[in-house]
């Protein structure tokens, strides 16, 4: 047995070598001539991201001798990403867009892409700044809260009651969001709205169906609720729909169309909005494009040129930031309900 | 069913089929075809660099499958490994914060390792509790306090001198990782196959009431393996928080799956009493190449998963069949 393993052994190193060596003689770097650039999402299976990807490509198509490598990990973590990096720069991509399951984990992994060149930016969450030359923010929160009062105001004609749904009353997102809300109603042009109370739903539908309802006999004169968050806006409009308070109560926030698709055509809903994904991943296309070509460094104050996107301006830190959330209603929402 | 057992008795002649259905010789062809395919697929799998690098995705889950090798052949299982991992991690995570150096971080893993291991050993053979039952438990219970410490934060304050454990290269641009793991190979090897100690693990496997009645220790030699065990886990938790910087409670999530399934296609019997060292070495290396190349040509995880699994499968399969064809 022992020397049958030891033969074993001897056999496997033989074929290890001989593998290794006759392969490597039909050696490898094929000209590239192709620009890759690759999409590195938190997970595979997620239709926002399924979205950048479309904005990706339509980029890619417009730029031409672009090609867009879409990948994730199965689970969201950092380890899976790693794993994704270390085998796109065995692939020698040109660069590498990242929405970062960690903030800084993956920082060692992207540091050793860029010390061999590969362009390295990330988009929707990001990784600390030594680790990436360029983040594209899709929106920011002083532009979220705003575009939602604005919208409550033209869905309620300028005047009345309001609401404000949110998750739970912990979430840092939201938090802000709201305080970006206040601020935003501070303007003369707002005075003859009230908002009268926030209510919490904890991100559960049934939570916050039944807050909703709680609203409506707290509030009678209730003209809008505001729901920042894609679950809240979804269950908010059910209510106004079951309790035929359609045309009397107008529920707005942020949400995805796929899912609001029958509360904007029931009319419990005017608009929504959401940051736009396609233009996410078509901004960040063309800004890793524009790095690749060497046309821009990617430092503060740069102006990268972005296409139908005009030129998009690198901020402190190498954050870019997207124009304000993209606004559905009745004209579009059912194109966009089949993307996201 | 008429297992080979690992054998004891008295040497037959060694006949080719004999050679030839030897599961490390299976693996061994299998392995080629996986390196050829590849290497035809893709012009970037068959690049010294890039196939060193690539062996930072499975040197972790490699060195802890080692470990796991003895603990599957003496009938066991310890599901909670990924698990230690996040709690050592967490640990160490929490040291760096206080200020701990390189030294004292790397004690605190191994240290954490060690303790979760014993502890799983104690409770399974003190009790006499399924070892599935007992580390199913900790499973759970290990990565819930890395949840409790860390909720949805992240630990990243670790000094700089840390990197080196997980991040450096030897000479010719060899991975530290992956020397530790070959090193580690060689003396799990020679310990289970040229020791009394690993010919008492195998009459462990075979037979456990045989071998009490033999005078072996049995509990005695089931707690050492299990703190070996979490040993292992606390090492790899060393390298991977020093090769990622970071720490999260969903660290190595899912790992101690893959670690079992390097050891099951290593030829290491589920039932316990058989398998190889040299097996569980040339799978490693099956899975590495094969993920590898997958991930080398973009196809999803998801996708890459179910290819690992059939390969898991028709792998065990095809001896039998083959075997039970030679036999008619």
């Amino acid at each position: 047995m022992r020397r049958l393993s030891s033969a074993v052994f001897r056999v496997a190193a033989a074929f290890l070598v001989a593998t290794i060596t006759v392969c490597g003689a039909a050696s490898i770097s094929q000209a590239q001539d192709k620009v890759r650039i690759a999409f590195l999402v938190k997970n595979l299976g997620n239709r926002f991201f399924d979205a950048v990807r479309d904005g990706g490509t339509e980029a890619a198509k417009e730029l031409g001798n672009v090609e867009i490598i879409y990948v994730g990990p199965t689970s969201a973590t950092a380890e899976g990403q790693i794993e994704i990096i270390n085998s796109l720069m065995a692939q020698r991509v040109n660069a590498i867009a990242i929405s970062a399951n960690d903030t800084n984990a993956l920082i060692p992994a992207t540091k050793r892409a860029m010390d061999r060149g590969i362009k390295v930016v990330s988009f929707d969450s990001a990784i600390a700044s030594e680790g990436r030359i360029i983040q594209v923010d899709p929106s920011e929160t002083k532009l979220i809260g705003a575009k939602q009062v604005q919208m409550m105001a033209d869905a309620m004609g300028g005047e009345g009651e309001f609401a404000i749904l949110s998750a739970a009353s912990t979430m840092t997102n939201q938090n802000n969001w709201i305080a970006a809300m206040k601020e935003e109603l501070k303007d003369p042009k707002y005075a003859k709205m009230k908002l009268v109370t926030t209510a919490y739903g904890d991100d559960q539908s049934d939570k916050s169906y039944r807050e909703t309802l709680g609203l409506f006999k707290s509030y009678p004169n209730l003209k809008g609720i505001i729901s920042p968050t894609s679950i809240g806006i979804v269950a908010a409009a059910k209510a106004v729909t079951d309790q035929n308070l359609v045309g009397k109560v107008y529920v707005t926030g942020l949400g995805l169309p796929s899912e609001m698709k029958a509360a904007v055509e029931a009319g419990a809903t005017k608009s929504f909005a959401i940051w736009n994904p396609i233009d996410l991943g078509y901004t960040t296309t063309q800004i890793a494009y524009n790095l690749i070509k060497g046309t821009v460094k990617g430092v503060p104050g740069d102006e990268v040129p972005a296409g139908r996107m005009g030129k998009v301006k690198v901020g402190p830190d190498g954050v870019v930031v997207m124009a304000e959330p993209f606004t559905f209603d009745k004209s579009n929402v059912a194109e966009y309900a089949k993307v996201f | 069913m008429t297992s080979l057992r690992y054998e004891v008795a008295d040497r037959r002649k060694a006949a080719a089929a004999d050679f030839w259905l030897r599961w490390e010789v299976l693996l061994l062809v299998l392995l080629g075809i996986v390196m050829l395919v590849n290497s035809r697929l893709s012009p970037w799998f068959l690049d010294y660099y890039n196939l060193l690098d690539s062996t930072f995705n499975f040197s972790e889950k490699a060195i802890m499958a080692l470990s796991m090798t003895l603990i599957i052949v003496t009938r066991d299982i310890d599901l909670s490994v990924a698990s230690i991992i996040a709690l050592a991690s967490v640990f160490m995570g929490l040291a760096a914060q206080a200020g701990a150096g390189v030294p004292l971080l790397v004690l605190i893993g191994l240290a954490t390792g060690l303790l979760a291991g014993f502890a799983n050993g104690a409770i399974i053979t003190r009790f006499q509790i399924p070892a599935i039952v007992v580390t199913i438990g900790t499973m759970s219970l290990f990565r819930g306090i890395a949840y409790v410490v860390l909720g949805d934060t992240a630990i990243t304050s670790y000094p700089a001198g840390f990197s080196w454990f997980g991040q450096s290269y030897l000479v010719w641009s060899i991975p530290f990782e992956f020397v530790l793991f070959l090193v580690l190979a060689a003396v799990f090897g020679f310990v289970l196959h040229f020791t009394t100690t690993g010919r008492r693990i195998y009459a462990i496997g075979n037979n456990p009431v045989a071998a009490r009645f033999s005078g072996i220790p049995v509990d005695r030699y089931r707690l050492v393996l299990f703190t070996l065990n979490g040993l292992m886990a606390g090492l790899a938790a060393v390298l991977l928080t020093s090769r990622i910087g970071s720490t999260r409670p969903n660290i190595a999530a899912g790992w101690e799956l893959e670690v079992i399934t390097m050891v099951v296609l290593g030829g290491v019997s589920i039932m316990g009493g058989s398998g190889t060292i040299s097996g569980v070495f040339i799978a490693v290396f099956v899975l590495g190449m094969m993920t590898f190349g997958l991930s080398l040509m973009n196809v999803p995880g998801i996708v890459m998963s179910v290819f690992v699994g059939v390969l898991l499968i028709a792998s065990i399969a095809v001896p039998i069949l083959i075997r039970r064809m030679l036999r008619r």
